[in-house]
């Protein structure tokens, strides 16, 4: 095994936890604020995916596509918050769960009414196409790349919303006390649509930039949502820091597991065999550092509150 | 969602005009929602396809969606074994459904003919004489992507899988006919979407080629990542990542690939000639596999149907064996294990117009039956 491939696969755990940031900031940002369990996020991952794909078959541009993911989803968020979601805040966890599952159902049906069973086909844009040689020869897509930096960048967005803007003070005092802000004379209930549209739309921006390398299809959002939740359990449930570093743990542990846990095991097992224990073992990583987590620290990494 | 379809003859009208008036109860258990919904629908399709085409008014076909899920596949099968008092099963999609329904429904004296799945276990020893599969047994496919890789030369192939029972059988079944090394063997995890790590793997292995079998949305994205990747070692696969619904959705990424099929559109003979277009003609989409074997399934029981009452269960399991029908992939009868014995062919994924399809390019393996032959004690 060479420098070069650990180095590749490090890009790629770095890619895909990057990539999970963006669904798992959402979820945790509206379980932070609103105390919502939110089964549906992974339906506004693939609502962003849809969109995407439609507006780039319909106009050719990948770019157009993303801002159809994320008007899409936002606009899906917006309304299940409106319609749905409102009346669950003071419900507990039980019925947000059962009424989030429905929509779950409502958004798959929902979508294959409207595109069939098939696959929808959405690609990387040619001008991001291929691979580009990095320092050290190491060859990598180009898209990838392109997607550690997207994810950064939005990243340093939500931290900047978050940490220096008037909205950002809002919902960190909404985490804190939400009786105490409205008495302030916060709309709440705008805020809350608010959280819940800029969730969806992180969702969508994930469903639509993964869309391109993957498949774009019913269904694609409920791995991701499994994921985006061990993720924010990981970092503390409604810390933004907690999902980033969560997210990147569980990119780096999903990926680097699945490659050096077959490698480990062949050193003192046949190979057919070391490859299916070690195949096994690592669908388990991430869960058993989640459980690892949990004994050392049970609100999580960067959890407040239990 | 669950969706019942009675046929009595072709037309609807007629149907209702003839109540109850069928003679012989066929139940077709298939996935028609969730993620494999596009394989369950085309099966249904091309079965019923064939249905219309006999004209006959004697036959009911009831179809209920599994969804995927072996336990629902179960009560369906107990629904329509013991209410609806159907007189054969067929349909199924999935190996782990079929292992659920079919021993059971076997043994409650129902015939099944299955339209895709055929698990090894009902292969060898726990064969029946009353299940047939129609499409192949399970390794055929994985056989012939072996026997191709060893014609064209390859000598250190990289092979991947996922990790469950059918991927632990496809990458048996490639070793079965293939003579040259490994480059790497992985079991990927089922469901995964995401393989840059496999694909650097398999750029840092010293690979002249790349067997994979990944069926539905795996597919999809393994392509696609492989494509983008810049590794350009040539592929081999099964059919099932290179179905007609997958190859729109995976565009030019697929363009070239190789993978080995019983059955292609562009197979020289008259019954798939006439298969083709009518499938087309009618539900305006070119046939999958899933399609065409769902045709062969129909058109089977329709043969022994002519030659046997159902009631008469020797008659019927001889007639059905003898596999006297027209089938979409030309010469076909059925080893002792009630498999096909069939030809597996490699396909090469082209661009006709817009639409990305397969064409036959060579031969695989001529006459292939199955493994588990000896095994199978009925």
């Amino acid at each position: 095994m060479t420098t070069t491939l650990i180095l590749e696969q490090f890009l790629n755990g770095l890619q895909s936890g990057i990539m999970l940031f963006l669904m798992a900031a959402g979820l945790t940002l509206i379980f932070g604020v609103m105390g919502l369990i939110n089964l549906a996020h992974g339906s506004l991952y693939m609502v962003g995916a849809f969109c995407a794909a439609t507006a780039a078959a319909a106009t050719g541009s990948f770019a157009l596509g993303l801002v159809a993911a994320l008007a899409g989803a936002a606009a899906a968020g917006a309304l299940i918050e409106l319609v749905v979601i409102r009346r669950l805040y003071d419900r507990d966890h039980l019925d947000q769960v059962l009424a989030t599952f429905a929509l779950i159902l409502i958004f798959s049906e929902g979508t294959r009414w409207v595109f069939g069973s098939f696959p929808l086909y959405l690609d990387v844009p040619e001008a991001l196409s291929g691979p580009v040689t990095l320092p050290g020869g190491i060859q990598y897509p180009l898209y990838r790349l392109t997607l550690i930096l997207a994810g950064l960048a939005v990243a340093v967005g939500l931290f900047w919303l978050i940490a220096r803007t008037r909205i950002g003070v809002q919902i960190r005092a909404g985490e804190n006390d939400r009786e105490m802000i409205a008495a302030l004379g916060v709309d709440i209930d705008r805020l809350y649509t608010f959280i819940f549209a800029l969730g969806a739309a992180l969702a969508g921006l994930a469903g639509a930039l993964v869309g391109a390398i993957q498949s774009v299809q019913v269904g694609m959002g409920e791995p991701v949502l499994i994921l985006a939740f061990v993720t924010i359990v990981i970092g503390g449930i409604g810390s933004i820091k907690g999902a980033l570093v969560g997210a990147l743990l569980v990119g780096l542990t999903d990926t680097l597991g699945s490659v050096f846990l077959p490698e480990l095991f062949k050193l003192f097992m046949a190979p057919a065999a070391a490859t299916q224990t070690g195949a096994s073992l690592s669908s388990m990583a991430i869960y058993i550092l989640m459980a690892v987590v949990l004994i050392w620290r049970p609100t999580g990494l960067f959890g407040a509150r239990a | 969602m669950s969706l019942k379809t009675l046929t009595t003859g072709g037309l609807l009208c007629a149907a209702l005009a003839l109540p109850a008036a069928a003679e012989v109860k066929v139940g077709m258990i298939t996935t028609l929602s969730g993620g494999g919904a596009s394989l369950g629908i085309d099966t249904r399709d091309g079965f019923m396809l064939a249905i219309e085409q006999s004209g006959r008014t004697d036959l009911e076909v009831v179809i209920e969606d599994d969804q995927r899920k072996p336990d629902v596949a179960v009560q369906l099968a107990d629904k329509m074994i013991q209410s609806e008092k159907v007189d054969l099963l067929t349909g199924i999609v999935w190996s782990n459904l079929a292992m659920a329904v079919v021993p059971s429904a076997t043994a409650q004296g129902k015939f099944y003919l299955s339209t895709n799945a055929a698990p090894a276990q009902l292969a060898g020893r726990g064969c029946n004489a009353r299940y047939f599969s129609v499409s192949y047994q399970n390794d055929n496919l994985h056989e012939g992507a072996g026997a191709y890789a060893t014609q064209a030369g390859f000598k250190n192939t990289f092979i991947l899988a996922p990790n469950y029972p059918a991927g632990q059988d496809s990458l048996t079944g490639f070793k079965r006919f293939y003579e040259g090394d490994l480059a790497g063997e992985v079991y990927t995890k089922l469901g995964q979407t995401d393989y840059a790590a496999e694909i650097a793997q398999i750029r840092a292995s010293g690979a002249d080629s790349v067997f994979f079998f990944l069926p539905g949305g795996m597919g999809i994205s393994f392509l696609k990542q492989y494509a983008d990747s810049g590794v350009d070692l040539p592929l081999v696969g099964p059919a099932f990542s290179f179905d007609q619904g997958i190859l729109q959705a995976v565009g030019d990424a697929a363009l070239g690939v190789k993978n080995s099929s019983t059955w292609s559109k562009d197979l020289d003979n008259a019954a798939n000639a006439t298969f083709v277009e009518a499938f087309e003609a009618k539900y305006d989409r070119l046939p999958s596999i899933y399609a065409a074997q769902g045709y062969d399934t129909a058109n089977l029981m329709l043969s022994a149907l002519d030659k046997a009452e159902i009631s008469d269960e020797a008659g019927f399991g001889a007639a059905l064996k003898a596999a006297e029908f027209d089938s979409v992939r030309g010469e076909f009868s059925f080893a002792a294990n009630n498999h096909p014995i069939q030809n597996v062919y490699v396909r090469e994924v082209i661009k006709e117009g817009d639409i990305f399809t397969n064409k036959i390019v060579a031969t695989a393996m001529e006459d292939r039956a199955n493994a588990y032959v000896d095994d199978c004690k009925m």
